[in-house]
């Protein structure tokens, strides 16, 4: 009788936690169905450590207990693997942002370098345009098809 | 007739700020018609700052990801601003870039073409059991591409536009998966990859393993690379 209430208590204790992640969000929906119902399944598993005995033994296996803790083991395998698998994921997916990334810095420098040469330019054209007005030219600024902008008569 | 290709050197570069200048300035100087690359592998010294000051394009991971990692954003970087031809390589001054344009022409034949350290020139040497592995690998390779390939894990390459094309999107980031990994794949999906014989320096930085036990874990990661690449799709 001990032993029920132990495990009863574990199993209410685990419910209980993941009950609680999943109401602060901090659990995405695809785990949170898998982890409710192994806590689901163990509740009534630590009350009644013995409901498994038919089911074992037609299995071959000596006790309910075992049974329990094999399954127990398989299951917390499989859990493992999938969750290197999702780990594999996440690093392909943090590699194509770190490349995302670098390729963005490298084209803002590339941009930023060529704002700073076409604002010298602008500034050079402004002290031109300035000399060319009191020359009595109308002069201004000149795009060219290269993106350069010159100094030209209007 | 390389003259009216548009080739893009891509050099990855992890805390190689003592070697990089040197690199980048020899092939500026042996090669100025082609641009030149240096992927900044996460870098916490200086490699950035002297690849730019050297003139060089630089991208810059975040962190450091490994060669294949570096290599990836290199084809992607190649990919995006349409070069025909890409070549690959080593921060460290080992490769020569008097051989590039050897690697370049081989391109008329071939898709892939590979800088290989035994084919004859040069007295590149490796003993035990790193040497089996490489010869293994060279052998099964040599099958599968049915030309010969005395140097399947050189990280000295040339590429052409499909092949950049492959990189930019799948380029594996295991060890050895940059090298061997790539090659099978190339080779599976029915590029023709030629090779080049080229003659290796010295390092200019860094030491080269010569443990047996790292050795002996060589062997091992290849064989296990090589029998994952073979079975995949």
């Amino acid at each position: 009788m001990k032993l029920a209430i132990m495990t009863g208590v574990v199993a209410l204790l685990l419910l209980a936690l993941i009950f609680e992640l999943l109401r602060r969000r901090q659990l995405r929906e695809k785990y949170a169905v898998l982890w409710l119902v192994v806590g689901l399944v163990t509740l009534p598993l630590g009350f009644i450590p013995w409901s498994l005995d038919n089911v074992s033994s037609w299995l071959g296996v000596a006790s309910g207990a075992s049974l329990v803790l094999f399954l127990a083991v398989v299951f917390l395998l499989i859990v493992c693997i999938h969750l290197s698998w999702e780990a594999s994921r996440l690093e392909d997916e943090t590699r194509s942002l770190a490349e995302e990334v670098a390729l963005i810095r490298a084209e803002l420098r590339e941009v930023n370098d060529r704002h700073g040469e076409l604002e010298a330019e602008v500034e050079q054209v402004r002290a031109a345009q300035a000399n060319g007005t009191a020359n009595g030219h109308a002069v201004g600024i000149v795009t060219q098809r290269d993106g350069k902008a010159v100094v030209g008569d209007r | 007739m390389t003259a009216d290709k548009r080739v893009l050197i891509i050099i990855p570069a992890w805390n190689e700020a003592d070697s990089i200048a040197d690199v980048i300035s020899e092939v500026r100087g042996e090669l100025p018609a082609y641009d030149v690359l240096v992927v900044n592998d996460g870098s916490t010294d200086a490699t950035e700052r002297v690849a730019l000051a050297c003139g060089a394009r630089v991208v810059s991971l975040p962190y450091n990801l490994g060669v294949g990692g570096a290599m990836r954003l290199g084809y992607r970087y190649a990919d995006e601003n349409d070069y025909d031809v890409a070549i690959q390589l080593d921060a460290d001054g080992q490769h020569d870039p008097r051989y590039v344009p050897k690697l370049i022409d081989g391109l008329n034949d071939a898709h892939l073409v590979l800088g290989a350290r035994f084919a004859g020139e040069g007295d590149y040497r490796v003993r035990g059991p790193r040497w089996w592995a490489m010869t293994l690998l060279s052998r099964v390779m040599s099958r599968m591409a049915k030309t010969k390939l005395d140097d399947t894990t050189s990280g000295f390459r040339a590429c052409d536009r499909e092949i950049i094309r492959l990189f930019a999107q799948w380029y594996p980031v295991e060890y050895l998966g940059d090298t061997v990994e790539t090659l099978v794949r190339v080779i599976r999906l029915g590029h023709p990859v030629g090779q080049v014989p080229v003659a290796m320096r010295p390092r200019a930085g860094g030491v080269p393993s010569n443990s047996p036990v790292k050795a002996a874990v060589y062997l091992g990661r290849a064989l296990i690379t090589l029998l994952l690449a073979v079975n995949r799709r």
